[in-house]
């Protein structure tokens, strides 16, 4: 069971003023795993993808991607870098019809440049019609191909989380940071999340998981990482995690835990 | 009724009553037709609005303009090429002031429209350009207008990038008030660096330009010269709005933190749309100083960096076509009510605020509008 590391923090810590909302956190993302980290409400869940990806720099710790220290990064470096992540209040540019939202994934491969844009030249075209052509393919794997030409603002709450994964995977990216992907959808829809995660990890993309709900947690993980007040409390597979002790605690209110 | 519905009419009948104003002192019977027309056209809002037929026959309208938009673009081309045969020199001089206008409002909705970034002193822009092309074609004498033209635009967008550099890690108003501060020093700066710029007095005497021995001396001339200068900037903006950069653009308006997280370079895609405004700018600062022959730092006040503003939210942020008719309507309009100048300030506000409750999208809006009725037809059965 031992693929490389792919993505991994070191003493990772997160301060807000006086609040500890990730203490010294470290953890290893093994390549084309799939990865859940749970917690309570408040556990710094959120905030552990924020640091990683550099939209919140951490206040101390380190964090490596393949080996290499990406942690002074901005958020667009390490997405060029190959971190893509969908965000928990979604984001989607409500304005922009769905292809155009995949296609702001593909600027990073875009090759051709102003003056090819302004004069209409055919490195300008082609480049074009190659990014519509993945971006329809990332909207038809997500199952919202047939709404390309609509505007973001008009799709429903599960259809925007698909958007927001489709937008994600335009940067080809080798690691997925996904914050709650199912959270507030019906059964049917989580059930299509879970197949699309399985698949994404078959095309060789790590995926890591913010995710509550349970079913989906223990249904695809590989491991399980388990955060409450900033700190790493658990870590191991499914079934271990769910017998764990310090978990049932945090997550029932410690000392109230129903002794056996 | 419902409070959203109060509110507008408030608003509406508030609106009226402040264009009224100038009206009054010359005669009370004018109110009347004023807010007749108003009225009128406010029940004819509903009307097409709620009306089935009327409603079909907007969106048909909307959609044969979009199908048909080199048509679109033809005829008005036409019109604007054949609008200086009919009319008078003065008339000319107008619809030229309208064409500058447009270019500034275009150059600037870029920013404001697209990038979603509020800049209040655009005009400095526009005076740096006017005053490079004033110094190196008159004051020094050192090059003719062709190639001062574009050391205009450029000298436009050094400026834009040495502001931009440090201000556009500022957000909102910040950064809006910085630019405001920038517009009031470039004039401040022209005020008083005498040496350079002729100080209160300005640069006298700027030569017209000239293709060999022909020269854009008749008012005609010039006309057809900033329309295909107009014509340039548009296809540029448009042919960028319709790339990567435009779409980048959009992102970082619609959400900053997205764009960020799919590798979108946001302060570099920022100060690539400041200094493309900046430049633009300048060019129409060139063509505003030969124009007239003569400039002065009386030419650059604040108050044109919120007249141009007024025509990008008037036109439809982030709409190009809108831009140019936010021109239209800003600069030729108050050319016809010339009796009512002094109270163009109150007219102006009163029609941004009645603009920001009825059509806050603007009166051509963004092409969202368009998208909307494609979507309905879409999902129609």
């Amino acid at each position: 069971m031992t693929a490389p590391d792919i993505l991994t923090t070191e003493a990772l810590s997160v301060t807000f003023g006086g609040v500890r909302a990730l203490a010294g956190v470290s953890l290893a993302v093994r390549e084309r795993e799939i990865l859940s980290i749970i917690g309570p409400n408040g556990a710094g869940k959120t905030t552990l993808f924020n640091a990683v990806t550099g939209t919140c720099p951490p206040t101390s710790g380190r964090v490596r991607l393949h080996g290499r220290d990406i942690t002074a990064k901005t958020p667009d470096e390490v997405a060029r870098l190959g971190v893509a992540r969908s965000f928990q209040n979604l984001k989607p540019f409500a304005e922009m019809t769905l292809l155009e939202n995949v296609l702001i994934g593909r600027e990073i491969h875009m090759t051709s440049g102003m003056a090819a844009a302004i004069l209409r030249l055919p490195l300008f075209r082609e480049d074009e019609a190659r990014q519509k052509r993945r971006a329809r393919e990332l909207l038809a794997f997500v199952g919202l191909e047939q709404r390309r030409d609509h505007l973001a603002r008009n799709l429903t709450y599960g259809e925007r989380k698909m958007l927001e994964i489709a937008r994600a995977l335009a940067l080809e990216p080798s690691v997925l940071l996904l914050d709650e992907p199912v959270a507030g959808m019906n059964p049917t829809e989580t059930g299509f999340v879970m197949e699309l995660v399985k698949n994404i990890r078959e095309q060789g993309i790590t995926v890591v998981i913010i995710e509550h709900d349970m079913k989906m947690v223990m249904g695809i993980s590989d491991r399980i990482y388990v955060l409450d007040h900033g700190e790493l409390i658990a870590e191991g597979l499914p079934h271990e995690v769910r017998a764990n002790r310090a978990v049932i605690e945090a997550y029932l209110g410690g000392g109230h835990a129903p002794a056996h | 009724m419902n409070a959203r519905n109060l509110r507008h009419d408030l608003f509406f009948y508030l609106g009226i009553l402040l264009i009224c104003v100038p009206f009054l002192k010359i005669h009370t019977l004018y109110v009347l037709p004023v807010f007749l027309g108003a009225w009128g056209l406010r029940r004819f809002a509903d009307f097409a609005g709620e009306n089935r037929l009327m409603v079909t026959l907007r969106e048909r309208t909307v959609n044969s303009v979009l199908a048909h938009r080199r048509v679109t673009v033809g005829l008005i081309l036409a019109v604007a090429l054949l609008i200086p045969l009919g009319a008078s020199d003065y008339l000319i001089e107008v619809f030229t002031s309208v064409i500058l206008y447009a270019i500034l409002a275009t150059a600037l909705n870029i920013t404001v429209g697209l990038t979603g970034v509020l800049v209040l002193g655009f005009i400095g822009f526009y005076a740096v350009g006017a005053y490079t092309t004033g110094i190196l074609t008159a004051k020094f004498a050192l090059c003719g207008f062709w190639i001062a033209l574009p050391l205009s635009g450029l000298a436009a967008m050094l400026c834009g990038i040495l502001l931009g550099i440090p201000a556009l890690r500022l957000r909102g108003d910040y950064l809006a008030v910085v630019t405001l501060g920038f517009g009031e020093i470039i004039r401040i700066f022209l005020t008083n660096l005498n040496g350079l710029t002729g100080g209160p007095n300005g640069i006298l005497g700027i030569k017209r330009p000239s293709f060999g021995l022909f020269t854009l001396d008749h008012p005609r001339d010039f006309y057809w010269f900033a329309l295909a200068v107009l014509s340039l900037v548009i296809l540029i903006v448009a042919r960028l709005v319709d790339s990567r950069y435009g779409r980048a653009w959009i992102a970082i308006r619609e959400n900053e933190m997205a764009a960020g997280a799919l590798g979108i370079n946001v302060f570099r895609k920022h100060l690539l749309s400041f200094s493309l405004s900046a430049f633009f700018g300048g060019i129409a600062g060139s063509l505003f100083a030969v124009k007239q022959g003569f400039i002065s730092p009386d030419s650059f006040t604040f108050y044109e960096s919120v007249l141009i503003l007024c025509m990008v939210v008037l036109g439809g942020i982030g709409n190009v076509a809108g831009s140019v008719t936010g021109a239209l309507l800003l600069i030729a309009a108050p050319e016809f009510l010339r009796e009512f100048s002094l109270y163009r300030m109150l007219v102006f506000g009163a029609v941004m605020i009645a603009f920001m409750v009825f059509r806050p999208s603007g009166l051509l809006g963004s092409r969202v509008i368009a998208q909307e009725i494609k979507d309905r037809a879409d999902d129609g059965p």
